[in-house]
Parts: C-alpha cells; structure tokens; sequence
C-alpha cells in the first residue's frame, strides 16, 4: 500500500552522486532518520557516503530533523549536503 | 514576503515598495548579493543554485517570523535566485523596514546570515570546464551563531 511508504528524496551533490532524485521505502515500526541513514548507507558504493566523512543534513516534512527523530508512514524524509545559498 | 524565482529583481522597485510600508518607518535596510569570480575555485563564470521547494519558503518564513520577533520590523522581503547564474548576476535580496536604523540593520544581517546557514539552497560553481559544489563555511556557521 502507496500509503504505507516514505518518500525519501535527496538534493545537490547527494542528488548527483547517488544519481537518485527520490525513492519510495516501505517503513518498518520505531523507524528514525538514523536508522533509515544506516540503512541506505548499507547499500555499499556511492550511498556508503551517507555515513561517510562528510556531513549529512536531514529533514522530516521539510522541517529540519535529527538522527533520532521518528520517521512514519507517509512521511518526506530528505538528505542534503550543508546549505550553501545565499 | 518571499519569493524564489529564476529571474532577476529589480533592487530600486522592492525598495519602493518597502518605503510604501507605512508613515511609521524611518528605516529600510537592503542587502544584495552577487556572483562573485572566486569562492571555493578561482576563475569562476557561473553559479548553479539549486533548492528545496516548500522547504525553503517555510525555513524562510521563519527567519522573518525570529526577526520581527527580535526588533521592530514593518515589513522583510526576501528574494533568492535559483538555476543558472552568471557572474555580477543578483543572486539574493534582503530588505527590511523598522522605525529605526538599528533594527533595520539587525534583522537585515541577521535573516541573511540565518539563510546561509539554515535556508535549503545549494550552490555548485561553474570554471569553463569544471562544476564543482560549493562547502558550507566555518565562517557562515560562526556569523550565524553569532545571533543566537
């Protein structure tokens, strides 16, 4: 079920380097933003610089998120490299 | 108000409109930023800014929600640019008005510092045959510290 999924979408150099705009995941109970970080980073390869040196920001519904913060069906999660506007 | 767009601004038509805010404002301060040869490589002829949308309006929103919190503020306005960028182009506009000098100043810097560090823009730096993403600065993270 659609509903049952998040959205996971990434941005900048994460966009490019993992050659992925967004992914649909099935969410798994007492899910969090570390966890789903660990998860991908699993994946071996590019994705292994999602726990690599550099840092990582996340957001949960567009709002800024830390690695504890509960992740649940439906939701937004993004991974993005440190902001550089402005 | 905020507004993230592709084209340009007109820096002399906001300050008009910021002017109209009000017989109370004795103030509008107004920063511009532009695309600069060097950054992180030297010889660069162009940016690449990339965002994210919803996210950044509401980040924004934010910032002018803690400055008019913070000082006297009669009316933000933020512009940032997004896609391709050429060098000396208009890449952001912050202006606001206050009754005084001071806290137009104040919440001036202080949203445009907040951005840099907190708002969901990237930019990648364009030489004639390289791309290359820019790093989020020490500096920047300290000037944003700073206000806090």
């Amino acid at each position: 079920m659609t509903d049952q999924n998040l959205t996971v979408r990434f941005f900048a150099r994460l966009r490019e380097e993992l050659d992925t705009e967004s992914l649909e995941l099935p969410t798994t109970p007492g899910q969090t933003v570390g966890g789903l970080l660990s998860e991908l980073a699993a994946r071996g390869g590019p994705w292994a610089q999602l726990q690599g040196e550099q840092p990582v920001m996340a957001a949960v519904n567009q709002a800024m998120a830390k690695p504890s913060t509960p992740v649940m069906p439906g939701d937004e999660v993004a991974f993005f490299p440190p902001v550089t506007g402005g | 108000m905020i507004s993230i767009q592709t084209e340009d601004f007109d820096v002399g038509a906001e300050y008009e409109a910021l002017r109209a805010s009000g017989s109370g404002t004795g103030a509008v301060a107004t920063f511009s930023g532009l695309v600069r040869d060097s950054g992180d490589l030297s010889g660069v002829t162009g940016l690449f800014l990339e965002h994210y949308p919803g996210m950044t309006e509401q980040v924004l929103q934010g910032l002018i929600d803690s400055a008019s919190q913070r000082w006297d503020v009669r009316k933000a306005r933020v512009i940032h640019r997004v896609g391709r960028l050429a060098l000396s182009d208009q890449i952001v506009f912050v202006g606001v008005c206050s009754a005084h000098r001071g806290d137009a100043f104040a919440a001036c810097e202080f949203i445009m510092d907040a951005l840099k560090t907190s708002a969901p823009f990237w930019k990648k730096e364009i030489t004639g045959d390289t791309e290359h993403w820019v790093e989020q600065k020490d500096s920047d993270l300290d000037r944003s510290k700073a206000w806090k």
